[in-house]
């Protein structure tokens, strides 16, 4: 299976919202001519309990409607299209009358967890969860022949499920799913079935369209940012600038007495105004001047930063990865060594959707609605803020605008919390984008100092790298750094394939005053940009093709020889380009999944990139909607190449400088290259991620073809900054 | 008092002059599907037509579309058949979906201008952000709704 080929099931609802003052409700509205798909409400997040169900995941109603939970959340990533087909394919029901919703985080926490983890982040939705669907799908479907085979006195063996029907053979007697649910939920198994092998696979691997897309064409779909609930006001906010500094003093005056303004409220780290609309809110608290505490921090930039880093890489290092003998390599070795430095920036998640929440305090209960990656830790940061017990909380998770690892810690939230406890009243709490882009947690800082030895054959006998970069664990308090080694800092060195005798990893963490968090492809965002330029630094050191430089070393692994192979084919790797054209490799493995690329980029005789086409191929083992990962990678591969390209974050006092989309520019439609997307499936035990491949391999793949365009080597992102001379 | 129309509805505001037609759209007159995403005018989130016209809502006074005619996503099509709409759906284009209502008014507003565009045009006009990167498809969907409206 190579070229993805959208399957044409089209469909039979479309669901258009009817929003009333309280809120919005989805009705479905079957349309005449549009064939048969399942769907999903406007607001995803589900109540948690259902009148007909067989298991956690599933109901059955009467009339043979299904309703299935996703574990995990939808924000562009297809979940709730894709995680929902595992579990049909097992139980053999008819698609079309399938409708989903989120799980239950509250319910998660009363049934010990019987959806996992229930993370959004890490590409993990199939990764992590395909077994545990499918199972829920395959033990269903065994209940529901049980309770038919009883129900006619035959043997279970007699019988059969197929399309919401169970078939007893001999006599073609049928029961409709809706009609067994009930009984099948009371069957006890001695244990749970198998689940079927990827080659009887019917509806995984097919295109399928999106459940979403009908409520988001039409303005139904509902964000956290649309949550209306009787009685509502509205907070704006400003923290302080420098991060972890503190609220000394603000004179309220000037916000009082305005329009709609009602409160004035000082938080730890922020003042809010709260008003009768949004708007008021954000005008009154723009006329506040607010005195911050900043300490030290406030004397800090980027300049200073960049040292550090620098300066860390000099000294002592953890070892995450010691293979052979480098140092003796290095002194017995007679050929030549190549030595870089390479940095990279912090850099702002930007989601479209800016932060905000909405939260009902009364009593001892608390909800929230918003947006999260994390439902189980959104519970205990509530329950830390309002000094409630999970159990009195939950948790309204919507359709979020964009997560990219943004929406694993909701800051948000909290204030929103400390703020309605202050005025008594449902606050909606909204950032504005500056708010958003100067509090957010950002992408490491990172600098690395990378050695080799490359053999008499130009081929790497010693291979050394030093890694100094920030410690999201740490900033973040997710969990502890054990022995000085954070996977998230070395991975994409520290699990590189590259079969290289001697090879040795190490790192040491430092981190400043500004926050730092999972940003797409976390630690792989800037080591694939690191690895896979220093590899094509070594490559042209040792006179070699890039691409067969690779291949060479990553003979033993046949599934990154597969997409190799294909992305030098299909990528027209070694042809002809035209002058100040050049075409460039990379390659990266992470979150289970090897992905590809050749880019072909233009620089002009100004200097300016311009990325032409980029030829992906991906092994994610198994494809369960290839539309979804179509979508996927060329989605990926925009966000890296907002990073190759121009992103940058940058600190003057203690204060990220850059405020909106003005300053922190972003790729439109003008900087969007030409992008084909192969499957090169190696199958197998493999089930990996696609949410994040894309975005590792593209900032590498982009700056190698402007070495090949130019001669120019980037060793710091983003180019906007480095200095190309036009063709060389 | 600010008196214009919103998708055909009349509407009677008692409101600061100054407030963003993106607010009032959204918190007073309740239609959600218009997005709040920068403030600035640089993202398109917001857009919706004035008298036909997109208009990146988070950058204009109510007052300025007083007398005027407003249509905002919901307004489009009652029955989502707009053929950008229906173009949109055949390609699967949203993906987190935030920036999709701004994306399709802005390509409505475009292909009445450039009812036969190529790939050119389309980068050259059409400068909302979507942080997704659905840019690919976008591009595929508004040749297709291009196609769709000649027929």
């Amino acid at each position: 299976m190579n070229e993805i080929v959208r399957t044409s099931i089209t469909r039979r609802h479309f669901i258009v919202a009817s929003t009333s003052a309280a809120g919005g409700l989805a009705i479905s509205v079957a349309l005449p001519g549009l064939a048969e798909a399942a769907t999903i409400a406007a607001q995803p997040y589900g109540a948690g309990t259902a009148p007909h169900e067989v298991n956690a995941f599933l109901a059955i109603d009467p009339d043979g409607g299904i309703l299935i939970r996703s574990p995990h959340t939808e924000m562009g990533q297809g979940a709730i299209t894709a995680l929902p087909m595992i579990v049909a394919e097992e139980l053999e029901c008819d698609w079309s009358k399938v409708r989903v919703e989120y799980a239950s985080s509250a319910r998660n926490l009363r049934d010990n967890g019987v959806y996992g983890d229930m993370v959004t982040a890490g590409s993990r939705g199939v990764r992590t969860s395909w077994q545990m669907l499918q199972q829920a799908g395959a033990s269903a479907r065994v209940r529901l022949v049980a309770a038919a085979a009883k129900r006619w006195n035959v043997p279970d063996a007699e019988c059969e499920a197929a399309d919401s029907k169970v078939t007893h053979k001999a006599s073609g007697r049928t029961l409709d799913y809706g009609a067994l649910a009930a009984d099948a939920a009371a069957i006890k198994l001695d244990k749970e079935p198998a689940i079927r092998p990827p080659e009887q696979f019917k509806l995984i691997g097919k295109a399928l369209p999106r459940l979403d897309t009908p409520l988001k064409i039409n303005g139904a779909a509902k964000f956290a940012i649309d949550t209306k609930v009787p009685g509502m006001v509205y907070a704006a906010v400003a923290a302080c600038p420098v991060p972890g500094g503190k609220l000394k003093s603000v004179d309220e005056t000037p916000a009082k007495g305005k329009r709609g303004v009602l409160h004035v409220v000082k938080l730890d780290n922020a003042v809010a105004v709260v008003a009768d609309r949004f708007w008021r809110a954000k005008e009154a608290l723009a006329l506040l001047k607010p005195e911050w505490d900043t300490g030290e921090a406030g004397k800090t930039d980027s300049a200073q930063f960049a040292k550090l880093y620098r300066d860390t890489l000099d000294g002592p290092m953890v070892t995450a990865r010691n293979d052979g003998d480098v140092d003796a390599a290095f002194k017995t070795n007679t050929g030549k060594v190549v030595e870089a430095l390479y940095e990279a920036p912090h850099l702002a998640h930007a989601t479209m959707e800016p932060l905000n929440a909405t939260v009902r305090l009364e009593g001892d209960k608390l909800e929230v609605w918003l947006g999260s990656q994390a439902p189980m830790g959104t519970i205990k940061q509530a329950a830390a803020a309002s000094g409630l017990k999970p159990e009195q909380i939950e948790i309204h998770n919507c359709f979020l605008g964009g997560g990219f690892g943004r929406r694993t810690i909701n800051d948000e939230m909290r204030q929103a919390i400390l703020v309605a406890k202050q005025v008594g009243k449902p606050v909606k709490l909204v950032w504005t984008r500056e708010e958003d882009m100067t509090q957010d947690h950002y992408r490491p800082q990172a600098a690395v100092k990378l050695r080799t030895a490359l053999g008499a054959d130009g081929m790497p006998v010693a291979f050394d790298a030093r890694i100094a970069v920030g410690s999201i664990l740490r900033s973040t308090g997710i969990s502890k750094v054990e022995n000085g080694i954070e996977p998230q800092a070395v991975e994409g060195f520290s699990t590189t394939s590259y079969k290289i005798p001697n090879l040795r990893v190490g790192s040491m963490l430092k981190n400043t005053h500004i926050p730092v968090m999972f940003w797409r492809s976390v630690g792989s965002s800037q080591n694939a940009f690191f690895m896979e330029s220093y590899i094509d630094e070594l490559a042209h050191a040792g006179g070699q093709d890039p691409y067969k430089f690779r291949r060479a070393m990553l003979m033993h692994r046949p599934d990154f020889i597969g997409v190799l192979d294909k992305i030098a084919e299909k990528g027209d790797w070694g042809k002809p380009l035209g002058s100040g054209s050049g075409r460039g490799i990379a390659i990266h493995e992470c979150y289970g999944t090897i992905l590809g690329q050749v880019t072909e980029v233009t620089v002009n005789p100004k200097g300016e990139v311009k990325v032409d086409r980029i030829v992906a191929a991906v092994d994610c083992g198994h494809a369960v909607n290839p539309g979804i990962i179509e979508a996927q990678i060329q989605s990926g591969i925009i966000y890296g190449l907002c990073a190759a390209l121009y992103g940058e974050i940058t600190i003057k006092n203690g204060a990220v400088e850059q405020t909106n989309f003005d300053t922190y520019e972003v790729v439109r439609l003008a900087d969007t290259p030409k992008i084909e997307v192969y499957l090169a499936l190696s199958g197998g035990k493999k089930w990996g991620g696609i949410g994040e491949p894309g975005t590792a391999a593209t900032a590498p793949s982009v700056a190698n073809a402007v070495f090949a365009a130019t001669g120019v080597r980037a060793r710091s992102l983003p180019l906007k900054n480095v200095n190309l001379h036009g063709p060389a | 008092m600010i008196s214009f129309k919103v998708n055909g509805r009349p509407y009677q505001l008692d409101i600061e002059p100054e407030t963003p037609l993106l607010w009032v759209i959204r918190d007073e007159i309740g239609l959600t599907g218009t997005k709040f995403g920068c403030g600035i005018a640089q993202c398109g989130a917001c857009t919706v037509h004035v008298d036909g016209e997109a208009v990146r809502s988070c950058s204009m006074q109510v007052s300025d579309a007083a007398g005027k005619e407003v249509t905002t996503i919901e307004g489009l099509s009652p029955e989502t058949k707009h053929p950008v709409q229906q173009a949109w759906l055949a390609e699967d284009v949203p993906q987190c979906g935030y920036c999709q209502s701004g994306q399709i008014m802005a390509a409505v507003a475009f292909l009445k201008d450039n009812p036969k565009p190529t790939d050119e045009d389309i980068d050259n006009n059409l400068t909302n952000i979507c942080r997704c990167g659905t840019y690919v498809r976008i591009r595929k969907a508004i040749h297709r709704a291009a196609a769709l409206m000649k027929t």
